[in-house]
């Protein structure tokens, strides 16, 4: 084992001697730093610093020796390295000339002080007026390429509308399908046990009926597609971003709108109409396998209440709002796919935002398509 | 576990086989690396470079053969041992996998963190040290990853892989994607790291100026086992791919600016 590092320092004819012994490494560092700054150092003096006894030398101990000679200068002694190892010479010249004296201190970030968190207030509204801005700036672009089709509807890419409706689509049946469902269950489970106090369970029926077609529905199955297909989209346009395979459509004189957002856009404004169709087939199943397991009502019975709760207004309701939906999320999810800049990490947090994002708006249309349902009186 | 290797090698290599499904890319390769040399590995792409310097620091199992780097035996390492050894060898990936979320200083800091317990101001001021030893100005510190260019990527990453003063330094591809200027100052940096810190460098990399320039001793990946030698050796070797290598235009170019 080295032998541990120290620094003793002694009185010489007139002359200060600090003699540094041991392995001056960076696993001795903390207790050389210690004692460092323990050491009473003197003013306007000589003081030779002896390394004798420096059997060994890093970096670490380097920059400790030349921290204390900076100390000592700065105080107006005249200090002098000595019985320096030919070894070390390098090292102690290769610190010396390109390090600083001292250490950076670091910045304080700035939205820890209050101006700071004021002005990051301010910041994160600007960048959201600018992030809307840009948005619909987006929605145009697309919206143009669309307007294009009409008098060149050979380039609408069906081959790749029909994967990214299968995708989309067919392969989200099995979890919209079973989330409506369960969905379904519990919606007539938690209504039977409210309305039983009233004596009126069969009302249940039509708790389900309007509450799944008109909202719970379309609204489970858009957020499941949010996360499912919103978020694919960002990570397929943004890993695509990251390997410069945009760039190379566009030399290519290839539109990467055309070519990649169209199919997805057109893809889910025809898939989610029918997934939300069937999302209210299985929500409604699901309601009639509970109702008539703890309430005894029997499907025939299920249906004909379920005819005079509903109108058929009350599906097209949901439905209608399906499309708008879609665009929503194919666009958002499309949107930050684009705004991937180089690096991998920035399609992971763009993925989550997209999510997030596309999250809100539906829910924010919705409630928009309340409002007008009202004033239509739908 | 420690083995009777002698004080001189630092990493010896005996009958290394790697294989990946049926092809098989390493074929009984033995190597030596002694103290306080940069040995250069190179060799034609899938020749397995990379995946050589994988099985050396224990990324990935030899599937034959044992490796050994400073006394332990690295494919049968205890985690005591492990510990110990990651504090003695330092490691530098094509891009620098510097951690994206921490500052350069923080990256840094990392392995002090790990390995030693030191008070926060001695910790900033050695991470500050390395900063400015591998020539990076002193405001870098406080940057983040992404707000760097590659070459200054590189050379964090060699300050993170220099925190601990380690003994042994491997380098992958320390100068692909560099401009000539700045893969010439790397090559500078490596040989005054190499004359201040004592370092032995292990070094993968395609760059004939950096072989000529820096390097005391070649190994050549060729036939799945390796040749090594000095470069004044391997210009004589009549071997077809390294005759090629280091004959073909490129090569004399490289030869011609180092004389």
């Amino acid at each position: 084992m080295a032998p541990p590092a120290t620094i003793v320092a002694s009185e010489e004819s007139g002359a200060l001697i600090m003699r540094a012994e041991g392995s001056w490494l960076v696993t001795s560092a903390a207790e050389l730093d210690r004692r460092l700054h323990a050491l009473d150092l003197p003013s306007d003096r000589r003081v030779t610093l002896d390394l004798a006894g420096v059997d060994r030398l890093d970096t670490a101990g380097a920059w400790l020796l030349l921290r204390t000679e900076h100390a000592l200068s700065a105080r107006g002694n005249r200090v002098a390295l000595t019985n320096v190892r030919e070894s070390f010479t390098p090292l102690l010249e290769q610190l010396r000339a390109r390090s600083g004296v001292e250490p950076l201190p670091h910045p304080i970030p700035p939205h820890h002080t209050l101006i700071g968190f004021v002005a990051r207030i301010g910041e994160i509204t600007i960048m959201l007026g600018h992030r809307v801005y840009t948005m619909l700036g987006f929605a145009g672009l697309v919206s143009a390429n669309f307007a294009q089709l009409f008098w060149r509807p050979r380039r609408l890419r069906v081959i790749a509308t029909l994967v990214q409706m299968e995708q989309a689509g067919l392969d989200a049946m099995p979890i919209v399908g079973l989330l409506s469902f369960l969905i379904g269950v519990v919606m007539a489970y938690q209504g039977a046990d409210q309305l039983r106090r009233f004596g009126a369970e069969i009302y249940t029926v039509n708790l389900l009926g309007v509450a799944i077609l008109r909202e719970l529905g379309v609204l489970l199955t858009a957020i499941i597609i949010a996360g499912r297909s919103g978020s694919a989209f960002t990570a397929q346009i943004g890993t695509m971003q990251v390997n410069q395979e945009i760039d190379a459509l566009r030399t290519l004189g290839l539109e990467p709108v055309e070519v990649l957002v169209l199919p997805r856009v057109f893809g889910l404004v025809l898939t989610l109409p029918l997934l939300v169709f069937y999302a209210d087939a299985m929500g409604l199943l699901g309601g009639a396998l509970m109702s008539w397991s703890t309430l005894g009502i029997s499907l025939p019975r299920f249906l004909e209440q379920l005819r005079g709760a509903i109108t058929e207004w009350t599906l097209w309701v949901g439905v209608i709002k399906a499309p708008f939906f879609a665009a929503i999320i194919a666009m958002i999810g499309c949107y930050e796919g684009f705004n991937v800049t180089g690096s991998a990490e920035s399609v992971g947090r763009l993925t989550t935002q997209s999510v997030v994002e596309s999250i809100f708006v539906v829910i924010v249309a919705d409630a928009a398509f309340s409002i007008l349902f009202s004033l239509l009186k739908i | 576990m420690m083995t009777a290797a002698s004080d001189d090698i630092v990493i010896q290599v005996r009958g290394l086989v790697t294989r990946f499904g049926t092809q098989t890319v390493h074929e009984g390769l033995d190597l030596d690396v002694r103290r306080g040399e940069v040995i250069g590995v190179v060799g034609g792409s899938g020749s397995g470079k990379s995946v050589l310097l994988r099985t050396v620091i224990g990324l990935k199992r030899p599937d034959a053969g044992s490796i050994d780097v400073l006394g332990y035996d690295v494919p049968n390492l205890g985690e005591a041992e492990a510990r110990a050894l990651e504090q003695r060898w330092g490691v530098l990936f094509q891009d620098g996998a510097l951690f994206s979320s921490l500052t350069v200083a923080q990256n840094i800091e990392v392995p002090l963190r790990e390995h030693l317990r030191m008070p926060e101001p001695l910790m900033d001021e050695i991470a500050a040290c390395k900063v400015a030893i591998v020539g990076l100005p002193e405001a870098t510190a406080d940057k983040f990853p992404s707000q760097l260019s590659g070459g200054m990527r590189k050379r964090a990453g060699l300050a993170r892989s220099l925190a601990l003063d380690p003994e042994i330094l491997f380098l992958d591809e320390p100068t692909a994607g560099l401009d000539p200027i700045a893969a010439a100052d790397f090559d500078q940096l490596i040989r005054d790291l190499k004359a201040s810190l004592g370092l032995t460098v292990f070094l993968v990399t395609h760059d004939l100026d950096t072989l000529f320039a820096i390097c005391d001793r070649v190994a050549v990946l060729v036939d799945k086992t390796i040749r090594i030698g000095t470069l004044a050796q391997h210009l004589e070797d009549d071997h077809p791919w390294i005759h090629a290598y280091f004959h073909g235009p490129r090569g004399r170019a490289a030869q011609s600016t180092n004389k």
